[in-house]
């Protein structure tokens, strides 16, 4: 796969920082964090709840703008949501008052374009979710509606994913099996996929590249190469070298950690959120 | 603009997706009013019934019993009597009732929707009107009454009036709950897909009001039937409200309690109509 035109890289994230602006002062939330990812590569972010993960991904995704530093698509600025971007949120984010093939539908309705009803229909049954197009959200269990969701993000066919904790929620069984099909529709339609977990094994399972983040202010601690062939079964969860590098992994979170426990106090509830 | 970048809001999903219902509404939680105890089963129907037929048979043979005289209390025999026999006396006052009901109440809400939706967007505005949106709901409008017929007359001007003023603000307060949910995520969704302000409006904004939306409707129709029917008792030869003080006075009360049926039964239509409206745009919510 390994890079388009003259190896730039597909996603290059350079000196991003972020300052949110709080009722106790300015939040640091990213410091001059940059990564570059190459076209078709799958990586992770980990790092410790409240680190900018989800700052970083919005970011990426245009939705959020950097106090300093740019994001680059194909060598392009990202100053905004971009076509090429599907974005999959965490507790998937449906909208409960539409069926989920009208929730699907959603992103042709805002774009004023005919949606691909084949290339739906063929995601949909991808994901086991073919009979299901008329039922609403409240109908469907939390593992089918993140499903649903990631047909959404590709629905339109972006050449990158920015994938939010998508399964946090999720219990481990079927969190498992999500990674599989990620997995595999990565395998099936090449898209650069830039995915956000505290969950390290999954991390470890899924990424070419794992990129793990310091605590707050998010800045990037150190970044691990996954040497796993593909297609990954579950399996190699089990093996040795998998625990040692999601221990290492897990090592590297830690000991980070402590020099950021500082913040002014007010800054500490505002961001509970997952990160 | 260079601190465009400070107005983010930091990403945070404490409230669940469906949980992002502010059920904290205060003065203005009528919710009670749309939720309902739930489906019934065809016994606790019949056992509605039963108490219904238990009430009104009772009141036949009390009446009887202890020979209440009819200006006192009619029997229901005779209301129901009056109600079919004088029909065509109260029905000329029912349409003129529903017309004032109507107008004012189409007048009143859809400049309650509106001015939420828009008053909404502007916090600093929203905090300034609020007070004095909820004077109006706090002051009667029928006290306005005999002011509005000094300067408009006894025709329909001051009733719908009155009704407008009385049903917009409750529409209004309630929309506008609705209208300030907020939900990051479905907003940021909407975003990243390239929507603009007024698609977000249109497609993440009002579906997600709808519910309160519908609540306000509901309340500000039933004050807006309370309002109609308090103006024409103030003044203006005819309405349902004109026509309970004309039967009151001739102490003919199985026509008085006709009336008071029929606006029962107007009543009644209003929260059914809305409990349907409700269940096919806002059910998604329960």
């Amino acid at each position: 796969m390994g890079g388009n035109e003259a190896g730039r890289p597909k996603l290059a994230v350079e000196g991003a920082t972020k300052f949110y602006d709080t009722k106790s002062g300015p939040l640091h939330a990213l410091d001059n964090f940059s990564i570059d990812v190459r076209d078709g590569e799958f990586v992770c972010v980990v790092g410790p709840s409240g680190c900018g993960k989800t700052t970083l991904l919005w970011s990426m995704a245009g939705l959020h703008s950097l106090t300093s530093g740019q994001v680059l698509l194909d060598g392009e600025v990202v100053n905004g949501p971009h076509p090429q971007i599907g974005m999959v949120f965490q507790e998937a984010n449906l909208l409960p008052w539409r069926s989920l093939i009208r929730n699907i539908h959603l992103p042709f309705e805002i774009k004023g374009k005919q949606p691909d009803a084949n290339w739906i229909t063929h995601l949909l049954e991808r994901v086991g979710l073919g009979g299901f197009e008329h039922k609403y959200p409240r109908e469907l269990s939390g593992g089918m509606q993140q499903r649903a969701s990631i047909v959404r993000a590709l629905s339109f066919n972006p050449s990158v994913l920015l994938m939010d904790e998508p399964f946090g929620a999720l219990d481990a069984f079927t969190r498992d099996e999500m990674n599989m099909m990620v997995e595999q529709i990565w395998l099936e339609t090449r898209k650069t996929i830039v995915f956000i977990t505290h969950n390290i094994a999954e991390a470890v399972f899924l990424s070419d590249r794992i990129f793990v983040m310091s605590a707050r202010p998010g800045r990037l601690a150190r970044t691990f190469e996954v040497p796993y062939a593909r297609p990954r079964t579950l399996d190699v969860m089990a093996e040795r070298d998998f625990f040692e590098m999601v221990n290492e992994i897990k090592a590297e979170i830690h000991h980070g950690t402590p020099a950021a426990q500082t913040p002014a106090a007010g800054g500490q509830q505002t961001v509970r959120a997952h990160g | 603009m260079a601190d465009a970048h400070l107005k983010d809001e930091i990403p945070d999903f404490q409230k669940q997706p469906g949980a992002a219902v502010d059920q904290s509404v205060g003065v203005t939680n009528w919710s009670a009013l749309t939720s309902g105890p739930g489906r019934r089963t065809a016994m606790e129907i019949v056992a509605i019934i039963l108490v219904a037929v238990v009430i009104i048979g009772g009141a036949e043979v009390l009446i009887d019993v202890f020979d209440v005289e009819q200006y006192v209390l009619p029997r229901p025999s005779e209301i129901v009597t009056a109600l079919v026999s004088d029909f065509g006396l109260i029905w000329p006052h029912l349409l003129d009732t529903l017309f004032e009901l109507f107008s004012g109440y189409a007048i009143g809400a859809s400049i309650g929707i509106i001015l939420a939706a828009v008053i909404t967007q502007f916090p600093f505005a929203e905090k300034i009107i609020a007070p004095y949106i909820l004077l109006l709901i706090t002051t009667p409008m029928l006290a306005l009454v005999p002011l509005l017929m000094y300067n408009m007359g006894f025709g329909y001007g001051p009733r719908i009036t009155v009704v407008a003023l009385a049903s917009g603000p409750m529409v209004m307060i309630n929309a506008a709950t609705g209208f300030r949910r907020t939900d990051l995520a479905k907003i940021a969704l909407a975003r990243s897909f390239g929507a603009s302000t007024l698609q977000i409006f249109l497609k993440i904004r009002i579906p997600m009001a709808m519910p309160m939306i519908i609540v306000g409707l509901m309340i500000g129709a039933i004050f807006g039937l309370l309002t109609a029917v308090g103006a024409e008792m103030v003044g203006g030869g005819f309405g349902l409200g004109n026509r309970l003080q004309v039967f009151a006075a001739n102490i003919q009360m199985p026509q008085f309690f006709a009336v008071v049926l029929v606006l029962a039964i107007l009543g009644i239509l209003i929260y059914v109509g809305f409990f349907l409206i409700g269940k096919k745009w806002a059910s998604w919510q329960s």
